[in-house]
């Protein structure tokens, strides 16, 4: 199933779903979604745990600036939106406005990055370092798992805009735009946690 | 089921028959607390030799029933299930573990009563370290180590941290064990109704020398072991030999403690040293003189204690001299109680 | 790959696919049933080694006060024979039975996945290797299995063993976690026509669980493993408790991995002693409804019960209370798995081969580990059990005695049908006796030598205190063990040089698909896929007196995917990487990764057209 039925499967809806590797790889990300929100769900207990243990560094309410977090989080949401919009365009295969939306995703999770790389040098240069304390290690693992989740995202969706440049909307190509859109999503949802956990309760439990 | 009653009897005996050492064993309980979880033990066994016994009647009885047999090619009725069979094997396993759960619930809650605000109980502060047990007293202001005197009379509440890496501090035919974390205490209560001398274990790897790392505990009547507490008070004493006083002085209590000299030490201990059973908790004083363990333990603690922290008498530059007269000072370091 | 190819038009099959031979096809091969045959290999090397550093462990503990191996090399044998045995041994052995019959027994012509179920392999093989490669480096694992903090923390194991046990088992862990997510797709998205979940056989339902298990599982291990990287190699203080880190959360990280592996383990032996019983006594699985739903109730209880490894790090009454309650629970659903089994013996006709003797061996041997299972649960009673030889006896019955013998069963039931020759009975019965009568000896004494106050992982013991006798009589049933398997090793190359001439049906009682087709089966395993229209779908049919399956497509052209070096070289990537790691190389560390992304990248930009195996090839036969 495989390539060769591309005028039949772009018929469809939904491309993606068109081929038995096509909802293999969508299924099969889900659960590889599953395992990510574990693998998540274990940083923030270990976060929790720990986030008390300051040592001689700074406490969360000294270091957090909201501000920025919260441009940070409009930005990476309206990026999760900009990817709702470039699957609809898929499913009526309006392959420019995809690849335009697309495009979108990808330079707001760059400006998140950007912001996150910002504020993480602050920090470090107000004294709170990977080895300050357990606070700091904690905070640095979970937040910095889920920058390095954004960068992969930004670089794998740049390269997936090059792939449709190249190949066009095909049933190959479809279930990877499609993926790719839950994977962002999820990306955000972690993130709304960090932003809640991490952040306003950092700054309330002062 | 009137068959298995003496056969679970059996079983228990055998249990405390072939039990061990009753300074060792868990089989063979010297207090209330090793009562009460041997209790449960012995409660638990029975059930499940019973579960055990049903399982293998029915397994040998099945084995030799439907053999297939030589030239058998007859096809057996395909059964789907049987309900009633299969509500009774899970509602029996349930009596059962409700039969066990209550009295473990029970027990939980009874053992882990904190005593370590009962001013009737003894408080021993216990820290573990990589490979030895420091016992310090705070109501009598003494600190021992490698061996707990407790009296008979009172309950004994432990709290229990360790200065390094993570121990446990297990008295088998006592009580249970509870690890002794670094950062964090935990607290235990036990009792010694018996007199006597019971082995102490680590039971968690904490290293090379895990497995040598033995404590003793002695349980005394409670007059010998206010003369225990009163002799521990005295100020601490030293070699008559200038020469050798020194060289303790100067290699020794860099680490080491003697009576009131050098608190917060960061190694065992050594008043009356000379008066206990061994020798860095694995020497046995009765299998050899104390005097011979010193040196052997002295000379190279490593070979003794692989990994051990203390270093030899090479490293710290004792003379032969210094080491024979800090043996025999140490060995006649006796505490009367 | 191939439900619809029939509807591809022929023009189409003209992709030029390079196929190897050799050595260059095992390392290229997608195939499940050759990555089985891989996982066997792998998985019965590292057994291998594990085995040998339990036999050293056993020489060591024959006396007391013995100096056969240091107290340091001691620690890290224990270290490494349990990591290996878990990670390396036992889990790759499951995943060999895995990869070579639950596509057949689904009626699939290969997995979800057949890309990453290679690099999931290869993975695991490299992490294993690099695990392994610290033996040689002089830099061993030595804070036990568990690797306990602070033991395993920086400040009291500077060098670098602690740091092969993490990289290898991250690596490793990879693969495992792959696979798991590659079964589940494969289970949920490619079982044949008319295979709904309640007639899929029950070995494919504990995969299917085991596999979500390890999904949900894994990647706490994952994190764990990261935080201790990161205290390791960039001083983070997760578990520094100087710096407020905390080395009881290491504890619950690690069992709330841990206990799930534990069902990880043994629910695959349930399903092989399911499949087994049930073919040797002729008769279908009693309960089976009961049975599948025993399984995902010990999978889901599985989760709530990690604490009971914790009973003495102080979590108070209530904790230890709940734990307690929650763990006896878990025996309700493992009884009605015992009774099932005896059940479905119940009334059958028994056939005593190699497969049924460890399958019927199992039943009574299981059920000792698990009674002392429920026995630990009582946390009171556990404070004198708890890190004593009785624990150690307990998890060998259940691993050993559960896990082991489920992989003899299943390996002695299911060689026909991955390499198409039968093993030779006569050794087979001897592997049982010898390994079973060593395993009771071995393991039997060691609950009385917990009982009587020793501690587990001791390297050596003082004389006097009545360890000895019991200790001589287990060294002696390691021995015996040792020879069970040398006896099947033997047994493995007598009969490769025997022709293959296994039957379909190899055991003529066969009742799931996989019994259906050759033995070993094609390359593209159906010809056309089966319609299923019962649990037991084959026995059926031949009970109707068929000889095949019915079929749910015509005949026609199969699609196959194409063969690949890129797992191979993506986990070498990782292994290069995780050097650069341990030994603060940063152009080791970055080449070695961004191997394993540029391979990645690769994959991503050109795709993979696969190939047909053409009617005419299929009438050749085109073998495994």
């Amino acid at each position: 199933m495989s390539a060769h039925q591309h005028a039949e499967g772009l018929m469809s809806h939904e491309p993606e779903k068109v081929t038995m590797e096509g909802r293999n790889k969508i299924l099969g990300f889900w659960l590889f979604l599953g395992a990510e929100t574990v693998l998540f769900g274990t940083l923030f207990s270990a976060f929790v745990a720990l986030r008390h243990n300051v040592g001689d560094g700074p406490k969360a309410s000294e270091l957090f600036e909201l501000p920025t977090v919260f441009a940070a989080t409009m930005i990476l949401l309206f990026s999760s939106l900009m990817s709702v919009f470039a699957v609809q365009a898929m499913h009526r295969h309006q392959v420019k406005a995809m690849i335009g939306w697309l495009v979108a995703t990808v330079v707001l999770g760059l400006g998140f990055l950007g912001l996150e790389i910002t504020e993480f040098t602050t920090y470090v240069s107000e004294g709170h370092k990977m080895n300050t304390s357990a606070f700091s290690s904690s905070f640095y693992t979970l937040v910095g798992f889920h920058g390095a989740h954004v960068a992969f995202g930004v670089l794998w969706i740049t390269l997936l805009i090059l792939q449709i440049l190249k190949k066009g909307l095909t049933v190959v190509t479809a279930p990877k735009i499609y993926v790719s859109a839950i994977y962002w999503h999820f990306i955000d949802v972690v993130w709304v946690f960090i932003f809640t956990v991490v952040y306003l309760m950092g700054k309330v439990a002062a | 089921m009137k068959r298995l009653i003496p056969l679970l009897a059996g079983m228990v005996l055998l249990l405390s028959a072939c039990g061990g050492k009753s300074d060792l064993s868990t089989l063979k309980p010297q207090g209330p607390v090793a009562q009460e979880q041997f209790d449960l033990m012995k409660l638990s066994i029975s059930i499940m030799a019973l579960v055990v016994v049903v399982v293998f009647a029915i397994c040998i009885y099945v084995l030799i029933r439907f053999r297939r047999r030589k030239g058998d090619n007859a096809i057996p009725k395909q059964v789907e299930g049987n309900h009633k069979l299969e509500i009774i094997w899970t509602v029996i396993p349930l009596v059962l573990l409700l039969i066990l759960g209550v009295p473990t619930i029970n027990s939980v809650f009874k053992l882990s009563k904190d005593y370590t605000h009962d001013k009737n109980a003894i408080q021993v502060k216990v820290t573990a370290h990589q490979y030895w047990w420091e016992f310090e007293y705070p109501q009598y202001g003494i600190t021992t180590a490698q061996e707990l005197v407790v009296p008979t009379d009172k309950k004994v509440a432990f709290e229990i941290a360790s200065s390094d890496v993570t121990h446990a501090f297990w008295i088998p035919s006592i009580g249970g064990k509870i690890d002794a974390n670094s950062g964090v205490s935990n607290k235990m209560y036990l009792d010694f109704p018996k007199e006597g001398v019971f082995k102490g274990k680590c039971a968690e790897l904490c290293g090379p020398s895990h497995s040598l790392m033995d404590f003793k505990a002695k349980a005394v009547d409670p007059a010998s072991f206010d003369r225990w507490v009163a002799a521990m008070k005295e100020p601490a004493k030293y070699s008559d030999d200038a020469a050798i006083k020194a060289a303790f002085e100067n290699k020794c209590l860099a680490c080491h403690a003697v009576g009131e000299t050098n608190t917060g030490a960061s190694a065992p201990n050594l008043t009356g040293v000379g008066s206990r059973l061994t020798i860095g908790g694995i020497l046995y004083n009765d299998e050899k003189p104390v005097e011979d363990n010193l040196k052997e333990w002295i000379t190279d603690p490593q070979k003794v204690k692989p990994g051990a922290t203390m270093p030899s008498a090479e490293d710290i530059g004792l003379t032969k001299d210094e080491l024979d007269g800090i043996a025999k000072y140490l060995a006649n370091y006796k505490l009367d109680y | 790959m191939a439900a619809h190819a029939a509807n591809a038009a022929h023009a189409h099959h003209g992709h030029k696919v390079k196929r190897y031979k050799g050595l260059m096809d095992w390392l290229t091969t997608v195939d499940h049933k050759k990555i089985g045959i891989l996982y066997l290999l792998a998985g019965g090397l590292f057994f291998g080694v594990g085995g040998l550093e339990a036999l050293l462990i056993r020489i060591q503990l024959i006396k007391p006060m013995n100096d056969f191996v240091g107290a340091d090399t001691f620690n890290e044998l224990i270290t490494m024979h349990g990591t290996t045995m878990i990670f390396l041994g036992a889990m790759p052995m499951l995943f060999a039975l895995m990869n070579a019959v639950i596509p057949l027994q689904i009626g699939a012509r290969d997995v979800a996945f057949p890309f990453l179920n290679a690099l999931g392999f290869w993975t695991f093989f490299f992490g294993g290797v690099l695990l392994n490669i610290s033996w040689f480096a002089g830099n061993v694992p030595d804070a036990g299995w568990t690797s306990y903090v602070p033991l395993a923390s920086p400040t009291y194991n500077s060098g670098h063993g602690v740091d092969y046990y993490v990289i290898g088992l991250q690596i490793a862990g990879i693969g495992t976690l792959l696979g798991g997510v590659n079964f589940m797709a494969t289970i949920i998205n490619m079982r044949a026509p008319g295979m709904s979940f309640m007639r899929m056989p029950m070995f494919t339902w504990t995969i299917f669980i085991t596999s979500a298990l390890i999904v949900f599982a894994f990647p706490v291990l994952t994190v764990g493993l990261v935080a201790l990287m990161f205290d390791r190699l960039f001083q983070a203080n997760f578990f520094e408790t100087g710096s407020g880190g905390s080395a009881v959360l290491w504890e619950h990280v690690f069992w709330v991995f841990g206990h799930p592996e534990v069902y990880i383990l043994i629910l695959p032996a349930f399903g092989v002693i399911s499949e087994v019983v049930s073919t040797f006594s002729r008769k279908r699985l009693f309960g089976y409804s009961s049975m599948v739903f025993a399984t995902v109730l010990i999978a889901f209880l599985g989760f709530m019960v990690w604490a009971h490894h914790m009973f003495t790090t102080g979590l108070g009454p209530v904790a230890n209370a709940l734990f307690s309650i929650a763990t006896m629970l878990i025996a309700v659903p493992t009884g009605v798995k015992i009774f099932n089994w005896l059940f479905t013996l119940w009334g059958g006709s028994i056939r005593f081969t190699t497969s049924s003797m460890f399958a019927i061996g199992f039943i009574p041997t299981f059920v000792m580990g698990g009674v002392t299972g429920v026995m630990l649960a009582v946390a009171p009673a556990d404070y004198q059990y708890h890190d004593s030889y009785f624990v150690v006896a307990h998890f060998h019955y259940v691993i050993v005695g559960g896990l082991i013998f489920g992989i003899f069963a299943g390996l002695f039931y299911w060689w026909p049908k991955m390499f198409g020759r039968m093993l030779n009975e006569g050794l087979g019965k001897l592997t049982f006796w010898t390994f079973f009568a060593g395993f009771h000896l071995t393991f039997f004494v060691q609950h009385f030598l917990g009982l009587m106050g020793m501690p587990r992982r001791v390297w050596t013991y003082l004389p006097g205190q009545d360890f000895d006798t019991m200790n001589v009589i287990s060294t002696i049933g390691a021995f015996l063990m040792g020879v069970g398997v040398i006896v099947f090793l033997i047994n493995i190359f007598v009969t490769a040089a025997k022709p293959r001439n296994a039957k379909a049906d190899a055991w003529e009682d066969g009742r799931s698909l996989e019994w259906s087709i050759p033995s070993p089966p094609p390359e593209y395993n159906f010809k056309q896929l089966p319609l299923v229209r019962n649990y037991d779908a084959w026995w059926r049919v031949k009970m109707d007196g068929q000889a095949e399956m019915p079929a749910a497509e015509p005949p026609g052209p199969i699609h196959m995917p194409s063969p690949s070096i890129m797992p191979l070289i993506m986990s070498i990537g990782l292994f290069i990487g995780g050097f650069g790691f341990m030994y603060d190389k940063l152009y080791l560390a970055i080449g070695g990764i961004g191997i394993t992304l540029v391979c990645m990248l690769l994959r991503s930009v050109f795709d993979d057209h696969g190939f047909h195996i053409e009617e005419d090839e299929q009438e050749k036969g085109v073998h495994a």
